[in-house]
């Protein structure tokens, strides 16, 4: 009985003793205590030390954006560190450029804090915030792409610039074991602030359409963070051209529909939409009737490679050149643009060369 | 056994019986955290504290534990779960000292638990029946030869990717396991000096 014993009650008398000892030193070493968090030179939180830099700022719900869950790949959570981080960690140099690094951008998910820290952060993220909601509509644009309106439950109510986008969480499902955040765009008007719309096109494979298109019902709760970005409406007299493909329509519906009919008059929107075919257009009924309502604001449909079926008389190819046909002083104009980096791309390109300069061109490339 | 003076064994375990160069110990954290200088140097300095340290505590814990009990098969599990708690520690340290080092060892440094070398330093401790102060020399010496070699390697890497153009199919591990064999011939040329094992 003993041979059977003793072993089993040394090993395990050992590992109760190093156990008791890592706690010990743990106790005395992981133990920060209060520190000091500054955040751009007026702000001033007394934290607890140890964690990361963005689980910290979370628990004083101040949200870094964030899609990897802190894994240094998605180079989301850059902050300015100002003082009391260290060096550079080799896990952030692959995802920062020597510019940012003589400024001092760090990555928030990688810095620990350990002693009183400051940093500096747009001062929008002040507003951003956990957001709970129910599914109320689930709409088909087309046949891959959706529109989703969540009501907020809490908080009950958001402000947002229109062009912004929160993030959505994509809870584990299926195979899926990790929850993962995608950036999208409201397609609502901010006065509108007790709900969220967004338009998502299907991306085949994509983890967190697929959770959306194929899982999420009516009623279901969801979780999202933001508002987030800076692509919102400037204030000019300039021209507006708008230029978006496929679901990149969400923040420029959100601008143009949430501006003053003064407002339409005085900046004379032109919103240039592309798509593939016919079947790829949606809430054209919508624009027309905007149209309508508002003289100053033109909507021109294009299509890239409209079917033989489409009977399509609009404009079709390649938008830039389209945008040269309509609009006589680019240069003089200013630009937002949303959509696929290739098509984005090539519009900026197109309006840098016809001399619009590039502090004047906004856009929201989807990555 | 004839009786080898501790300082004999120290220097031994170091240059002549080099655990990593002739025993080939301890080979996946060498070919992977020796890129860099400064990395290398960091998870050498934690090989020797752990090396060191968990040979005099596995020393204690087999002559005044198992040996008296009868418990000498327990060994490996026993030996095994102190270096664990010992990486443990070091772990905090680094933490709280470097947070440079700590993220470079990143997954390095957990992983010094499955390090063979530090096994085999308790396993060769037992089974050439080294007294304690021999044991501390032998742990001490060898920790001290494992971060002497993958310095080496650290530093031949380092002017390696200056100057070398290294045939395509032989990059990385490829390349450095040769360069090994190669420094492990030199270190053999010495094993004539003074045997320990």
């Amino acid at each position: 009985m003993t041979q059977i014993i003793l072993p089993a009650l040394s090993i395990a008398a050992l590992a109760t003793v190093l156990a008791v000892i890592i706690l010990i030193v743990e106790h005395y070493l992981m133990d920060y205590g209060e520190v000091d968090l500054t955040i751009n030179d007026e702000r001033k939180y007394k934290v607890t030390g140890g964690s990361t830099l963005l689980n910290t700022l979370k628990k004083e719900n101040i949200f870094i954006p964030s899609a990897c869950g802190g894994r240094a790949t998605c180079a989301y959570c850059k902050v300015k560190a100002v003082r009391g981080f260290g060096e550079i960690l080799p896990t952030e140099e692959p995802l920062l450029t020597k510019e940012e690094i003589a400024q001092g951008i760090r990555l928030s998910c990688q810095l620990k804090v350990k002693n009183d820290v400051a940093i500096e952060i747009p001062e929008e993220l002040f507003s951003i915030k956990e957001f709970k909601g129910r599914v109320e509509a689930i709409d088909d644009l087309t046949y891959d792409i959706k529109l989703f309106r969540f009501r907020l439950k809490t908080p009950e109510t958001i402000d947002f610039k229109a062009g912004q986008y929160i993030q959505f969480q994509a809870p584990e499902y299926g195979d899926i074991d990790e929850s993962v955040y995608r950036a999208y765009s409201m397609c609502n008007v901010p006065s509108d602030q007790t709900s969220v719309e967004l338009m998502v096109r299907l991306v085949p494979d994509g983890i967190c359409t697929t959770y959306m298109f194929n899982y999420l019902r009516v009623g279901d709760e969801v979780t999202f963070t933001g508002p987030f970005g800076d692509f919102y409406l400037r204030d000019s007299d300039r021209r507006m051209i708008c230029i978006a493909g496929g679901s990149g329509m969400a923040p420029l519906r959100s601008i143009l529909k949430s501006m003053s009919p003064e407002e339409i008059a005085k900046r004379r929107p032109i919103f240039f939409f592309g798509s593939r075919a016919k079947r790829d257009l949606f809430l054209m009924d919508e624009w027309r009737a905007f149209e309508q309502e508002h003289p100053d604001f033109t909507f021109i449909p294009t299509l890239s490679s409209p079917a033989p079926e489409d009977n399509w008389e609009g404009e079709t190819g390649y938008i830039p050149s389209i945008v040269e046909k309509y609009v006589d002083n680019v240069a003089e104009a200013e630009g937002y643009l949303c959509g696929s980096p290739g098509m984005l791309n090539a519009c900026v390109d197109m309006l840098v060369r016809s001399g619009m300069p590039e502090e004047r061109i906004y856009y929201d490339k989807f990555e | 056994m004839e009786e080898l003076s501790p300082f004999v064994i120290f220097f031994a375990s170091i240059f002549t019986s080099n655990i990593l160069l002739t025993n080939f110990l301890g080979m996946c954290s060498y070919l992977s955290v020796s890129r860099e200088l400064k990395t290398a140097w960091g998870l050498g300095l934690a090989v020797i504290f752990v090396l060191t340290c968990t040979s005099a505590v596995n020393y204690w814990l087999y002559y005044y534990l198992l040996v008296p009990q009868g418990l000498e098969y327990l060994q490996y599990i026993a030996f095994i779960i102190v270096i664990a708690a010992f990486v443990q520690v070091v772990e905090m340290i680094v933490d709280r000292v470097s947070d440079r080092l700590y993220a470079a060892l990143g997954i390095f440094l957990p992983l010094i638990t499955v390090n063979c070398a530090i096994l085999g330093g308790s396993l060769f401790m037992v089974i050439r029946k080294y007294d304690f102060v021999q044991s501390l020399m032998f742990g001490a010496g060898s920790g001290i030869g494992w971060a002497l070699a993958i310095m080496a390697l650290a530093g031949i890497r380092r002017k390696m990717s200056r100057r070398s153009a290294v045939i395509p199919a032989l990059e990385g591990p490829g390349i450095v396991l040769i360069i090994t064999g190669i420094i492990a011939l030199g270190f053999i040329g010495f094993s004539g000096v003074v045997q320990i094992n």
